[in-house]
């Protein structure tokens, strides 16, 4: 024979007896346990009611774990994400408002679910800009594809791509809706309101600026 | 029929129907909210009513005046190979026969219009008191008026006859339907339905023969002057109750309309206002089994120790309190007591649906032919030799009964009392929780002091 079922002979300490329920009148009538049940419910409700009157329902996410209605009532309470939470992407802003993205095309790179559509342009002649960096003529990104896996976030080497929004995509009725373009992406705040990064940005002709700049001779 | 008659007549057709249709509006709400409420869910408390810019939600009370909006507003769609007399006569054969039973339901006390009040000899007002056991006062060209739309002979036989046309209903419109899921579903309501009349019937035999009356009205006096039926036939107070539940046709006896088995039973073909009819119809039905059940076993519009003439707490020859209280005032205690009672009574149906399980379908059948039935005749027969038994004892058991009646009422008086003060107490009394800060979402949440409180949450 090949495997039996048990594989193991059961020890005799882990057998537990089931006790037999005996069929009296009064357990076969089943009447005392809807009495119980009907006890429970009424309860239940009396509880809640009060609790609903008097407004001292549980705070669904502090006191989520307690008797009573924990509901979080969604678009008016939120239940707060998590600090890393990788929520809507949005595009950082420099000092100008101009986008920090220098249309390097990393991000689309190294997206996995090819959602992020960049068209790079050159600054025009005489602009301070050009031959240092590029701009996105365009940058889209179709938030139903997105898997919200970071790594945009990650491979962008200016800060200027993050998913710190703390929202997810709001649910819209079709399809167009989750292209989020350019201006969408650029509007859309951090957690704490900005529109900004944290990082400091190091435009050619600052002293901190790391790399070359048309003022060193080579 | 006098002018005054057909117009005391109308106006208790309005109380009563009116009665009837508005707690059904109030219970398809009700049912949900209340259901959500025992199961820790919030229920439908989001239609909004907008007056002057400021909204208002009502605790979610619009629901059913949205319900019916929409059922008026959507189409009415007959499958095409439907019959199509039959398949639009079923709704109002489900409803109607709801609508005509309560009329031989009391709803207070007679009325005794020419004891209402009387003017004294200085101007003023007086407010009679009527005797316990008198007649009205006569004269006038007034006569008393029964507070029940008909005051017929035969109540309980109209009761049965009519709840038996209930089937008519769900079977046409099942059959008509062109779909075989309503047809097994009519097939089910109709079996359902004709075995618990069955047992239905018989339990009330035994309240027949106590209260020695088919009139609804009497059999509340007489439990009036003695005890409650739920106290002189407990079995058959559970057995009508059960019987009640399974012909209203919802859980735990929802087999004829089986959400999960046959999509919605007999209805389901129909659609908009005439599928309102018969979800409206299920409600009512709730009402009028919830009237029936006051009416006969809780005492119909009485309370304990209050009688026609006042208050009066006495046990066997002693009485401890007598008050006399003017006939207006019973009247109206007596009327807002029977609604009270059938609220109360249609609230605790709605617990049995929202705890209990559903039935299989067998094991509906089996309930109802091989517990129900037996019990009901078994309670007959017990009650009659019961009955017999103490119709040949002396006077000294009877006295000794009436005591016992009093004790019941007393008891009565005295659980309610207990239930109301302990619901007080428990209503002003503050639950202490501990928060547990589990995750980082719950921590943000503590940093920021808890969840923002909206009005939504009522």
């Amino acid at each position: 024979m090949g495997t039996a079922f048990p594989k193991k002979a059961v020890s005799a300490a882990k057998v537990v007896v089931v006790e037999h329920v005996p069929h009296t009148p009064t357990i076969q009538s089943y009447l005392p346990a809807i009495a119980e049940g009907l006890a429970v419910s009424m309860k239940h409700f009396f509880k809640n009611t009060k609790e609903m009157i008097r407004g001292e329902r549980p705070d669904p996410i502090l006191e989520g774990y307690e008797d009573g209605i924990s509901t979080v009532m969604y678009p008016e309470q939120k239940r707060p994400y998590p600090e890393r939470f990788r929520g809507v992407h949005r595009l950082t802003q420099r000092d100008d408002g101009s986008p920090r993205c220098v249309a390097c095309l990393c991000c689309s790179t190294a997206c996995p679910a090819q959602c992020i559509f960049i068209e790079s342009g050159e600054y025009p002649e005489g602009d301070k800009r050009r031959g240092y960096e590029r701009y996105p003529v365009k940058f889209v990104i179709d938030e139903l594809r997105c898997i919200f896996c970071g790594y945009c976030v990650e491979a962008c080497p200016c800060d200027a791509i993050r998913m710190d929004t703390g929202a997810h995509a709001a649910p819209y009725d079709s399809r167009e809706q989750f292209i989020y373009d350019k201006p969408l992406l650029l509007s859309l705040p951090a957690r704490d309101g900005s529109l900004k990064t944290i990082n400091p940005r190091h435009e050619p002709g600052d002293a901190s600026y790391p790399g070359l700049t048309r003022e060193h001779g080579h | 029929m006098s002018l005054s008659q057909i117009i005391w007549a109308l106006i208790k057709i309005l109380v009563m129907i009116g009665f009837v249709v508005n707690t059904a509006a109030i219970l398809t709400w009700l049912d949900r909210r209340q259901g959500a409420m025992m199961q820790d869910r919030v229920g439908p408390n989001r239609a909004v009513i907008k007056i002057f810019g400021r909204e208002f939600r009502l605790i979610g009370l619009l629901h059913p005046l949205a319900d019916g909006l929409k059922f008026f507003t959507k189409e009415f769609y007959r499958p095409p190979r439907a019959d199509k007399l039959l398949f639009s006569l079923a709704p109002i054969l489900a409803m109607a026969p709801v609508m005509a039973l309560v009329a031989v339901i009391p709803f207070g006390d007679t009325l005794c219009l020419r004891d209402v009040f009387r003017t004294a000899g200085d101007g003023g007002w007086v407010w009679p008191v009527v005797p316990r056991y008198g007649t009205c006062s006569a004269g006038g060209g007034v006569d008393p008026v029964e507070l029940m739309v008909a005051p017929l002979n035969v109540g309980l036989l109209f009761v049965f006859a009519l709840a038996g046309q209930g089937i008519v209903g769900a079977a046409i419109a099942g059959w008509s339907s062109d779909n075989k899921y309503s047809l097994m579903g009519a097939l089910r309501a109709a079996s359902q339905m004709v075995s618990y009349e069955v047992a239905m019937g018989l339990t009330l035999i035994g309240t027949m023969m106590i209260y020695g009356t088919i009139r609804l009205d009497d059999m509340v006096r007489w439990q009036g002057d003695h005890a409650w039926g739920i106290f002189v036939q407990p079995v058959a107070f559970v057995l009508f109750f059960t019987a009640a539940i399974a012909e209203t046709k919802r859980i735990p006896f929802d087999l004829p309309e089986a959400e999960s088995e046959l999509v919605s039973g007999y209805f389901t073909e129909y659609s908009g206002m005439t599928f309102g009819m018969f979800y409206f119809a299920e409600y009512m039905e709730v009402v009028t089994s919830s009237m029936l059940l006051v009416t006969i076993f809780l005492g119909g519009w009485e309370l304990p120790f209050l009688h026609r003439d006042g208050l009066t707490i006495q046990f066997g020859d002693g009485v401890l309190l007598h008050q006399v209280i003017p006939h207006l005032w019973m009247e109206i205690i007596a009327v807002v007591t029977f609604f009270g009672k059938v609220a109360a009574v249609c609230w605790f149906q709605c617990v049995v649906r929202w705890t209990l399980p559903r039935f299989r379908y067998d094991q509906l059948q089996k309930l109802g032919w091989r517990v129900l039935l037996p019990l009901a005749l078994a309670n007959v027969l017990v009650t009659g030799v019961a009955d017999l038994a103490i119709d040949r004892a002396g006077p000294s058991l009877w006295n000794a009964l009436d005591v016992v009646a009093e004790v019941t009422q007393a008891l009565i008086a005295v659980s309610v009392t207990y239930v109301v003060v302990k619901l007080t107490i428990g209503f002003f009394t503050k639950r202490t929780r501990r928060p547990l800060i589990v995750g980082s979402a719950a921590k943000m949440a503590q940093k920021t002091g808890g969840t923002p409180i909206t009005p939504m949450q009522a």
